[in-house]
């Protein structure tokens, strides 16, 4: 079915002479080329005067289909591939998809590495909420500021990014069985200075946009999401912890060494964009806590296991399915291995992607310039959502 | 979580003459699956979903899988009598199993905090394959179904909107499916033109011009 068609296919009410203007459904075309769809996404809106009657999100732009390359390439050529995925969280994609290598060839992970990921994972957590409360704010209209602020704050994390990984975005940092490179107790003590800083920051940035009269009146009680459906919808992230649901995958199955921190999950009451936004805050708080107190008390140690053949690495036969708590959800990679160089199936389950499948419902009543507001704060990356 | 053989008795017993196997892992990861017959799916995963005890509420990853037609060769000793005396001769036995497309499904409960427990299942068909879909159990299956719909071409049937969801409308084929053919090799050059113009006419079908560009593709055909 063609857009031209779906947009036909919305009900319409039956045009009569009597009919007012008014009564009538407009079709508007969002994006695809828009600031405000973070990337190339499309949504087609029948508005009822401003009101939104009907959604449909538009997907593929950025569709390159990364599964089918992954599965053409060995194992640990698609690693600087799972970079390109989320480009804000290369850390965590990197992390998600050597724990699941990890799950499907039985690999151990020495624990200066685990340490290594874990930190390296917060700080991401960090500078990805950071710069998704500029964005959300710049989808307000509150233009530059708050966003140049987040950003300043951003720049600090990947200036640490580069120094360790060589690179500020696509990072590559993680290997089957460990990390790439070992970070110095100078890099350690750079990222502690700034870990201790960042709190400052935070308390001004909150006092700046959280308590601000017009950013409560734009979020509160806009794209309200029961936690019944938020479930139902799968749902992660974030998102669903605005919605009261108590489910933090770093609780759930604490994977690596998270068992170990003491930190809290904050949990929102309504559900609704101010929770979600409030939620980005709180949890930035809780990665300041888990990595005050990794910092000090990473061991010395090999930060690789050796016995992970780097060339000529074949995995047994079998399959796995591995995931973690990324900054915007569940990411997930399932693996299938048939014992050759490379993966039989390579799927990436995308946070950001299925968080979209309600969409819909969240808009629904709502004024065309909320939609806005909604979209941001989902919190989407089209490099994860189209693949 | 139970183990999968209770969890296997306990849907046989709520849904009546299901047929549930178990599909061993081999791996170190250990995550077996149950493989669902496609006609009681859906009450199975109702059952799965619902139940005090297992309280699958929340389905997080939704997959295909294309497996080809391939054969597993097995050798045997068997006694033959050549030339008037009984000899061991190895006897290569070949059993063919026939392709098929498959669905996966890892369930986890957000209630109990427990999985993830893997259901599948398969269509043997693979030029018509169809599948019951899971989405009015799980929401969340709706747009993961349409993807596997594009990239695999599995028809599930009950789903409330199924088109294409990443590959444009007019797309013929589905690329994730391992016997797929790219049309050509489009980045050699930087506009198709004379041979590759030529069998990428072949390729596409006919696609309507609505936004007046260029017109690559062969003219509609009356």
């Amino acid at each position: 079915m063609s857009a031209v068609e779906t947009i036909e296919a919305m009900e319409r009410p039956p045009v009569t002479m009597s009919s007012r203007l008014d009564g009538e459904l407009l079709e508007v075309s969002m994006g695809p080329q828009h600031p405000s769809t973070h990337g190339v996404f499309r949504m087609n809106v029948a508005l009822e005067g401003e009101i939104v009657r009907k959604l449909k999100p538009v997907f593929g732009y950025l569709h390159r289909n990364h599964e089918q390359i992954g599965e053409h390439t060995s194992y640990l050529g698609s690693m600087p591939y799972t970079d390109r995925l989320d480009y804000f969280c290369s850390m965590t994609n990197n992390w998600a998809y050597a724990l699941s290598v990890e799950k499907l060839a039985g690999i151990e992970v020495p624990e200066r590495a685990e340490y290594l990921r874990l930190i390296l994972a917060e700080l991401t957590r960090l500078q990805n909420h950071a710069s998704l409360l500029g964005f959300l704010l710049s989808d307000m209209g509150a233009w530059g500021t708050p966003l140049m602020y987040a950003f300043r704050e951003r720049e600090k994390i990947l200036d640490l990014f580069e120094s360790l990984s060589g690179s500020r975005m696509m990072c590559d940092y993680m290997r089957f069985g460990g990390c790439r490179v070992d970070a110095s107790d100078e890099w350690l003590a750079a990222a502690k200075k700034i870990v201790d800083r960042f709190p400052k920051f935070l308390d001004e940035f909150e006092e700046l946009i959280l308590q601000n009269e017009i950013v409560i009146a734009r979020t509160q009680n806009v794209g309200k999401l029961s936690p019944e459906l938020a479930i139902s919808a799968g749902i992660t992230g974030p998102m669903v912890r605005a919605c009261g649901v108590n489910y933090d995958i770093r609780k759930v199955d604490g994977y690596g060494i998270y068992p170990r921190f003491k930190f809290r999950v904050p949990l929102g009451d309504h559900g609704d964009t101010y929770d979600r936004l409030m939620m980005r805050a709180l949890e930035m708080r809780e990665s300041i806590e888990i990595l005050k107190q990794a910092l000090p008390q990473i061991p010395a140690g090999p930060i690789v296991n050796p016995k992970v053949k780097v060339r000529a690495f074949r995995p047994p036969v079998g399959e796995a399915y591995g995931r973690i708590e990324a900054p915007k959800g569940e990411l997930g990679f399932y693996l299938i291995s048939d014992g050759g160089p490379n993966p039989y199936r390579y799927r990436v389950r995308p946070p950001s992607f299925i968080n979209l499948t309600i969409l819909e419902d969240m808009c629904l009543g709502h004024t065309v310039a909320d939609v806005m507001v909604i979209l941001g704060s989902v919190d989407i990356v089209m490099g994860e959502v189209d693949r | 979580m139970e183990t999968l053989e209770q969890i296997k008795n306990r849907a046989e017993l709520a849904a009546r003459g299901a047929k549930i196997e178990i599909t061993p892992n081999p791996g170190p990861s250990g995550q077996s699956s149950l493989l669902i017959d496609n006609e009681h799916a859906v009450e199975v995963a109702k059952f799965l979903r619902d139940h005090a005890a297992l309280a699958f509420d929340f389905c997080s990853n939704v997959t295909g899988v294309d497996w080809l037609d391939r054969s597993i060769k097995k050798t045997t000793k068997v006694k033959q009598v050549v030339d008037g005396v009984e000899k061991e001769v190895d006897q290569t036995t070949e059993e063919i199993i026939s392709g098929y497309l498959e669905a996966v499904y890892h369930l986890y409960s957000m209630k109990l905090k427990h999985g993830p427990l893997i259901i599948r299942m398969r269509a043997p068909n693979r030029g018509d394959a169809h599948m019951p879909s899971l989405t009015p159990v799980w929401r969340s299956a709706e747009l993961q179904e349409r993807e596997i719909f594009d990239l695999y071409g599995i028809k599930f049937d009950g789903h409330p909107d199924l088109r294409r969801i990443l590959m444009w409308d007019e797309f013929v084929d589905h690329p994730m499916r391992k016997d797929y053919v790219q049309p050509d090799d489009f980045e050699w050059e930087p506009t198709p033109h004379d041979e590759v113009l030529a069998r990428a006419k072949t390729h596409y079908t006919p696609r309507p011009q609505q936004d007046g560009s260029e017109k690559i593709t062969a003219p509609p055909q009356s």
